[in-house]
């Protein structure tokens, strides 16, 4: 499948994007009524560039027909839910039937095995368990390809170096950041990952990171560092690099990406920075039709040198909104700013302070205290603020330091307001 | 009775900003009879006792700062070991609660003022009172 000729695999993909476009136009009244406003139906795919004909499909459109209006399928088919952090207070709902569980497997085994691992490895899977696509997703993946996992989930850094050790991870999967954090843990430990562990590779990925930190990833560990990409909605972390870390390969069977410009919409051609749009061909409770994630990057068609001929995303350049990744998981300021609303104490104008410490992502939200907020005890003050902090983490599921402000402080702009200072270098 | 009148200011914990609250009240004629700054990290509260509150809760507001006034009780302590002892101890026994205090010594000789934000203002007037304890008034205050 990995090396079928590009002819053959566009006309699987035809095949495959007439059934799921009839697919969606049966099942679901919102695709038949976006449909309907494009003045497009199934019928009209007959050929892969007609495509462009069919309708945008956002995150927005998760949002407001939460928690299952996108659903293709009725419920009793879902044999899982993954949920994301949510941006607006509203999270977006993913459900799987068995299919789509085995589709996104597959995906990860596929891309597992494209840098080199098979069952005589040992994967620690280090993203979160549980509502988040990370942990679940890396973990069936590895066992597809019969490596033995070891899912010790986030935290409980010295534990992790221990298990590392004693039960010889060769692979391991987490945030670039948390994987920094870990090396600096296990050197106070007296540990050297490139000399007492077996470790050679990671799979890394839900922030941005850039070459620069593979580079100083590779440098002082001595492992082999991939990318890893995906998102919730289109399954969670599906793709990675093969070995020669030229780019991700977006499986062509399953999914069907272009790269279009943000402003126009117009298909962009290869090697042109443009907004990436996912077209699920092999999903069935949750299908989605020309999907804007949100995320820029080029697209390379030309097959890779290690004879896969699926078409490739290069590293992910930046996001089209401004949503932040703080320690793999998402967050906007619009969340922070509906916390802040909700508490009178504190005025309209706040500021994001990201920064890393360290390896790790330190969170700061700067806000000015209103005349109503201000007791001039102390004990009051600090109460408020431990109360600003646990309703934001309430939201974000990451904790942030909060520094409260006097009123004017902080800068007011006349046009679109700048609240992310964001002094991580990525 | 009326009360003393305390005013405070939130205040960030940078240089040149007790300048601007002194400038500010000198500028409007008001005196600093007593003041004590609280600091926590970022950012600290400045409580202070002057001969005109409304006047310098006024100049400070409208400079922008972040300001409330709050009654505390002004009391004269004797300016000689035991003196604190005295009123602290008559409160604990009456189970008021000091939320903060500071203190400065008077003109008049040998009297300290010691002022008080307390948890039930007319419950510690009433005990202190008892104990012949002098509480100042705002004009005492002014005057001083």
């Amino acid at each position: 499948m990995e090396r079928m000729p590009i002819e053959d695999l566009k006309a699987l993909q035809l095949d495959r994007l007439k059934a799921i476009t009839r697919y969606v136009y049966d099942h679901s009244s919102f695709y038949r009524q976006r449909f309907a406003e494009a003045g497009v139906t199934p019928d009209d795919i007959r050929e892969l560039d007609d495509l462009t004909k069919l309708p945008f499909t956002r995150k927005v459109d998760l949002r407001n027909t939460y928690p299952t209006g996108m659903f293709c399928l009725p419920k009793n088919w879902v044999v899982r839910y993954h949920v994301s952090s949510g941006t607006t207070g509203k999270p977006t709902v993913v459900g799987y039937t068995k299919g789509d569980i085995e589709t996104w497997t597959e995906s990860l085994a596929r891309a597992l095995t494209s840098i080199g691992l098979g069952r005589n490895d040992v994967i620690q899977v280090g993203y979160g368990y549980g509502l988040f696509t990370g942990g679940l997703g890396l973990h069936y993946g590895a066992e597809r390809i019969g490596a033995a996992v070891l899912p010790t989930s986030t935290g409980n850094t010295e534990r992790q170096i221990e298990l590392m050790q004693d039960l010889e991870s060769t692979a391991i999967a987490c945030t670039p950041s948390y994987f920094l954090h870990m090396a600096e843990v296990a050197e106070r430990m007296g540990v050297s990952i490139r000399d007492d562990t077996k470790l050679k590779a990671g799979v890394f990925g839900a922030e941005p990171w850039s070459l620069e930190t593979r580079r100083r990833i590779e440098d002082t560990t001595g492992i082999k560092a991939y990318d890893i990409y995906g998102t919730s909605e289109i399954s969670g972390p599906l793709f990675t690099e093969c070995q020669h870390q030229n780019g991700i390969h977006v499986w062509a069977d399953m999914f069907l990406i272009e790269i279009i410009d943000p402003k126009t919409g117009e298909q962009l051609e290869d090697g042109e920075r443009g907004e990436l749009v996912v077209t699920t061909l092999n999903k069935w409770a949750m299908p989605l039709i020309r999907y804007r994630i949100g995320d820029l990057t080029i697209m390379e068609s030309e097959p890779c040198e290690c004879g896969r001929t699926h078409p490739r995303i290069m590293r992910i350049l930046g996001r089209t909104d401004d949503m932040l990744v703080i320690r793999g998981i998402n967050v906007f300021p619009s969340q922070i700013e509906s916390v802040l609303m909700n508490i009178p104490e504190v005025g309209p104008h706040y500021q994001i302070i990201v920064s890393r410490e360290g390896a790790l992502d330190v969170m700061k939200v700067r806000v000015e205290l209103t005349d109503r907020g201000f007791s001039d005890r102390i004990g009051d003050l600090m109460a408020l603020n431990r109360r600003i902090s646990k309703e934001l983490k309430n939201v974000l599921n990451i904790s942030a330091e909060v520094e409260l402000v006097e009123p004017g402080v902080i800068p007011r702009s006349e046009g679109k307001a700048k609240r992310v200072i964001d002094t991580r270098k990525v | 009775m009326s009360e003393i009148k305390q005013i405070s200011l939130f205040v960030e914990n940078r240089p040149g900003r007790m300048a601007k609250v002194s400038k500010t009240l000198s500028d409007a004629g008001v005196n600093i009879r007593a003041m004590t700054i609280a600091e926590a990290g970022d950012f600290g509260v400045i409580r202070m006792v002057v001969d005109d509150p409304q006047k310098g809760y006024d100049v400070l507001r409208n400079s922008g700062f972040t300001v409330s006034m709050t009654d505390v009780l002004a009391v004269e302590m004797r300016d000689t070991p035991g003196g604190l002892y005295e009123i602290v101890s008559a409160l604990g026994e009456n189970n008021i609660n000091i939320d903060y205090a500071y203190a400065f010594v008077t003109a008049k000789s040998e009297k300290a003022m010691l002022i008080m934000r307390v948890d039930d203002i007319e419950a510690a007037r009433r005990t202190l009172s008892s104990r012949g304890v002098k509480i100042a008034t705002p004009e005492e205050i002014q005057k001083i």
